[in-house]
């Protein structure tokens, strides 16, 4: 029967899917590797072993990438989980406007980014800018937020929050609507308050939306090109390179074999991470 | 539980927030984009002195001989032909990853992962195309933005058919269906939800896609509307008016979408999220 069974559900209906995945995903990443120890014109290589590499990490306009993009994705991963299951909580609790907010507070994800980068570009701008003229009027000198190069990379961060904790609101949301009543009623009749109902049964029983959204911020974050790119380009200097704006800054320049060493960073960070990360926290998933 | 009063300040408290975090910059996308040119780079709140929103999404369509509307076409046949691809291949490929249990499973699944964490390699993906001839063509692009959004919706479609008993299955094949029979004429409706989810989910994303097109659809005439909003940032630094008219107009279509799946995409997502 098995077998029988098995003929029907035959292999070549993964064919279309991996016949697109393999050639438009899986060979260029496959081959990045090779040419990320060339120098080369998209014609022709020359193969220079690590020197892409050597130049990446000595030279600090390339390295600080590397550290930004950690920075970058970590602090918008932990805001998005923070802000996200604050927002999901309130939205979960008997409100009559809880629809129409959680509409809201969804709706910037359908906003492109590039559309997003440009607004905000706008409303931080040091003299004209809206959020400045209020802290003005509050008797204070509002700081230069994209201009100013301790800031500028956390003011990033923050539109790239703005944007993004609607997602991870609506899988909180899910989580939370999925855990069964009963726990809530019993620890009532225990006497606990909101604060226990929070502790001790929401956060550990939405345990599978955290991971989720712990895992797609934390590749978002370490892949986010378009947000950097419209709102300051990597400026003031590079302190706001992130490894993507380096990679496409060594492409627009015809670097094409240091653009792709930069690739293949990216493509090792990203998997240390998320891959281990996945593993750990689908290892320890509570089942309801 | 809660006093009235305190409910009541709490719901207040936030609609007044979600108002100052998300009605601002909206309004002043809106209000800006009904400015002219010299109003809109002082950049305030202030309401505009003549109402021009019509005027500029004129000069906005004008503008490059009509680039922004070739744009639109472009962005359009991007979106509709890449979800064609997408909902035809992954849901042939979620549906026997999710029935098949073999040797082959852990590769498939890891394939699946793969696709969701890995970035795509920029320049030997240039590469590639050009060395297949397609490079700047529709087909390219539309055939880039599948392979990447393949994985995500696999996923929801295997998600998905976990839900759909074997027994439906083993009534058609009983009553001879082959396999293509099987799939295209008793599960392929069944999946219609996950359906829906993939269009909803994956326009919105393909439309506001900004990196590839940048990459792999270069050119004047090639132009998407994300792309448009790049150049006249670029071009025309002191038409903040026309930026946000552009900014505007462009986002009318997703907005268009929330409106109308507005439950679907916050089921979609939760669904697909969760599950993953």
């Amino acid at each position: 029967m098995a077998k029988k069974q098995n003929h029907h559900y035959s292999y070549l209906f993964l064919l279309p899917a991996g016949l697109i995945f393999f050639i438009f995903f899986l060979l260029p990443a496959l081959s990045s590797f090779f040419f990320s120890l060339t120098r080369w014109n998209l014609t022709d290589w020359t193969f220079i072993g690590l020197e892409n590499f050597q130049m990446f990490f000595k030279e600090d306009s390339l390295s600080i990438g590397f550290k930004n993009t950690f920075i970058y994705a970590f602090l918008t991963c932990g805001l998005k989980v923070v802000f996200g299951l604050a927002l999901a909580v309130y939205l979960c609790s008997p409100i009559r406007t809880r629809n129409f907010m959680r509409a809201i507070v969804f709706f910037p994800n359908l906003i492109s980014t590039i559309a997003v980068g440009i607004t905000f570009n706008s409303l931080m701008h040091p003299t004209r800018g809206i959020i400045n003229t209020f802290i003005n009027t509050l008797g204070l000198n509002g700081p230069d937020w994209l201009g100013n190069v301790k800031i500028a990379l956390l003011s990033i961060i923050a539109v790239d929050v703005w944007k993004g904790v609607g997602v991870a609101t609506v899988i909180f949301i899910a989580g939370i609507m999925s855990i069964p009543e009963q726990y809530y009623e019993a620890l009532q009749i225990d006497g606990g308050g909101s604060m226990d109902r929070f502790l001790h049964i929401t956060l550990p029983l939405s345990r599978p939306a955290i991971n989720s959204v712990i895992i797609l911020a934390l590749i978002g974050g370490l892949r986010t090109f378009d947000l950097v790119w419209s709102m300051t380009r990597g400026g003031p200097g590079f302190t706001t390179d992130l490894l993507s704006s380096i990679i496409y800054k060594q492409y627009s320049s015809g670097f094409f074999g240091l653009s792709t060493a930069g690739n293949v960073i990216l493509f090792i960070m990203v998997s240390a991470i998320a891959f281990p990360v996945y593993k750990f926290l689908n290892s320890k998933e509570v089942d309801l | 539980m809660i006093s009235k009063s305190k409910r009541l300040i709490s719901e207040l408290t936030g609609v007044f927030l979600a108002a100052v975090l998300f009605g601002i910059p909206f309004y002043f996308v809106i209000n800006n984009a009904s400015k002219n040119a010299q109003e809109a780079s002082l950049m305030n709140i202030k309401a505009p002195a003549e109402f021009l929103l019509f005027n500029n999404i004129s000069e906005v369509l004008a503008t490059n001989k009509g680039i922004v509307i070739t744009a639109f076409k472009n962005s359009f046949l991007i979106t509709i032909f890449s979800i064609m691809v997408l909902i035809l291949s992954c849901s042939m490929a979620g549906f026997v990853s999710q029935r098949r249990t073999d040797k082959a499973t852990p590769v498939i699944n890891f394939m699946i992962l793969a696709g969701l964490i890995i970035p795509p390699a920029i320049v030997p993906t240039i590469w590639l195309l050009m060395s297949l001839n397609i490079f700047k063509t529709m087909f390219s692009m539309v055939m880039i933005e599948a392979a990447l959004t393949m994985s995500f919706s696999t996923l929801l479609y295997k998600g998905f058919t976990a839900t759909i008993p074997r027994q439906i299955d083993e009534a058609a094949i009983v009553d001879g269906a082959g396999p293509l029979r099987l799939f295209f004429q008793i599960i392929f409706p069944l999946l219609k939800p996950t359906t829906a989810t993939v269009i909803v989910l994956s326009s919105v994303n393909i439309f506001n896609d900004f990196v590839n097109p940048l990459y792999f659809f270069p050119g004047g005439k090639n132009a998407t509307v994300q792309l448009t909003l790049y150049n006249f940032m670029s071009k025309y630094h002191s038409s903040w008016h026309l930026l946000f008219t552009d900014v505007l107009i462009i986002s009318i279509p997703p907005l268009i979408l929330f409106i109308f799946f507005n439950r679907k995409i916050i089921a979609g997502m939760s669904a697909g999220a969760i599950k993953g």
